[in-house]
């Protein structure tokens, strides 16, 4: 039992399990997500082992790509999760983490941008509006989480003497921290850049031109950032894991029936309403937390 | 790898010249009643994200460069299902002068869905059939096209002309073309009349 535990606390062996464990967790996730739909729905669904299907599918068929740089970015924008994945597992600066994973967006909308299609030049477009939505919510959230533990670190939260958790401090901050997932994972009313259904009016946007294995290094992506966004939403109740599950659960469950309930909105309305409401109600949350 | 194959078909729809019968037919295999995503069936928007081309409707010149296009663009291993009677022969169109026939003249097609349209649980049955076809195709093996019990539904070519027949076809058109003078003199007279009268 000692040994593995001084096994685990190599950060090393500790950063590549995340690296191993993450994306099937994000896949469980993503099945869970559309199971539930289906079941929303009076549909049955598909298998729970669909995502891991797909991308192993994905990765059978012959590789067909338009030309390098797109094959480049691509990878690029998987690296990027990761680190930005493995950043915040060993508890690192969280401006960094928030840094890596915007630098991993910005690959896609650079891949987006390097063919020649009008869908994936417009679907990269709105992936910037959708960045501009979604940034100051996280940069606003991260300096409330240096003004409670007074460091920028992901282990200061944990470590830290105050054991009240995050969501009784920042409850406005999770709310507005809900809108900006719901932006990231691509869900109605902000999937404006790719969505997960067919037959949006940009076909497939910023992911159209991507087809075989390079759409699976997309969807490998895509699991670890939905366990990214997962885990930071566990955080916020950091002193009890269960809860914490919990927590992130309902946080999930929310997306699912937000995407169901809502129809896609356009860029400019995402623009307006996450610079107002959100971001005014993680503001708020910060003020309160400096006055306190 | 094939297993994954077989559990992940993603479609993509192309409708070519249909009357939309079929297209109602193959969306409704997406409700709750049908529920074709519990195989894993996706219907997506991008041939370059398929791994079965539905097509629907007959072939004519103005589309056949569309749908070989779509083919062209979809990744291999890749199988075509032709849903309904008109992608099959052409259908009641096939003897319209655009019409070139089913979707064989242009792309080779895997298999056959008849009807006109099809029920959903044909529809369904016959994407299934394709995902079969598609792991044959992904393990290398090659597959012999589907045989149709019907080549062609167009109707007997015209019998050729005879001078008799074109003297007939002139002597009516003459006979056509006195009666048309006729009424119009007629129709004049007419209205000198009524233009007398209301004077």
């Amino acid at each position: 039992m000692e040994s593995i535990k001084n096994i685990l606390s190599n950060p090393w062996v500790y950063a590549l399990l995340v690296v191993v464990i993450t994306p099937f967790i994000g896949a469980l996730l993503t099945s869970i997500d559309r199971k539930l739909s289906a079941r929303m729905q009076g549909r049955i669904g598909p298998s729970w082992f669909q995502p891991l299907y797909d991308v192993a599918k994905l990765f059978s068929k012959k590789p067909m790509a338009l030309h390098r740089p797109q094959l480049i970015y691509a990878t690029l924008h998987l690296v990027f999760m990761v680190v930005a994945v493995v950043l915040l597992a060993q508890g690192r600066d969280l401006l960094m983490v928030l840094f890596v994973q915007a630098f991993s967006m910005i690959c896609l909308v650079l891949g987006g941008m390097s063919v020649r299609s009008p869908y994936s030049w417009i679907g990269s477009q709105r992936k910037i509006m959708q960045m501009l939505g979604v940034e100051p919510v996280f940069l606003v959230m991260i300096l409330a989480l240096y003004l409670r533990n007074e460091s920028f670190l992901g282990s200061a939260l944990i470590n830290s003497a105050n054991t009240t958790p995050l969501l009784l401090s920042m409850p406005l901050m999770f709310l507005a921290f809900l809108c900006a997932i719901a932006i990231e994972m691509e869900k109605s009313p902000f999937d404006l850049s790719s969505s997960h259904h067919a037959h949006q009016e940009i076909v497939k946007g910023v992911t159209l031109e991507y087809s075989g294995p390079f759409l699976g290094i997309i969807e490998i992506a895509h699991f670890y950032e939905t366990a990214f966004f997962f885990g930071l939403m566990m955080a916020f109740w950091h002193t009890n894991i269960l809860i914490g599950l919990v927590v992130a659960m309902a946080g999930l469950i929310f997306m699912t029936v937000l995407d169901n309930s809502f129809a896609r909105l356009t860029p400019n309305w995402m623009l307006r309403f996450m610079w107002t409401v959100p971001l005014s109600m993680a503001l708020a949350n910060l003020i309160w937390l400096w006055v306190k | 790898m094939s297993k994954a194959i077989k559990k992940s078909p993603w479609v993509v729809h192309f409708n070519c010249n249909s009357c939309n019968g079929c297209d109602i037919e193959f969306l409704a295999c997406l409700t709750p009643t049908y529920d074709v995503e519990r195989f894993g069936v996706l219907h997506v928007g991008n041939p370059k994200h398929a791994d079965v081309l539905v097509v629907t409707g007959s072939v004519n010149n103005r589309n056949k460069h569309v749908l070989k296009n779509v083919y062209d663009q979809m990744p291999e291993p890749k199988v075509v299902v032709a849903m309904g009677a008109c992608p099959a022969t052409g259908g009641i169109f096939a003897d319209c002068y655009n019409v070139i026939g089913g979707v064989n003249a242009v792309i080779p097609v895997d298999v056959h869905v008849p009807g006109c349209p099809p029920k959903p649980e044909a529809m369904m049955d016959g994407i299934i059939e394709a995902v079969g076809i598609l792991e044959k195709k992904r393990n290398g093996e090659t597959v012999p096209p589907p045989v149709l019990p019907v080549k062609t539904v167009k109707g007997p070519e015209a019998p050729p002309m005879t001078p008799e027949m074109a003297a007939k076809i002139a002597a009516a058109k003459a006979a056509a073309a006195a009666k048309a003078a006729a009424a119009k003199a007629e129709a004049e007279k007419a209205n000198e009349n009524q233009e007398a009268r209301a004077e």
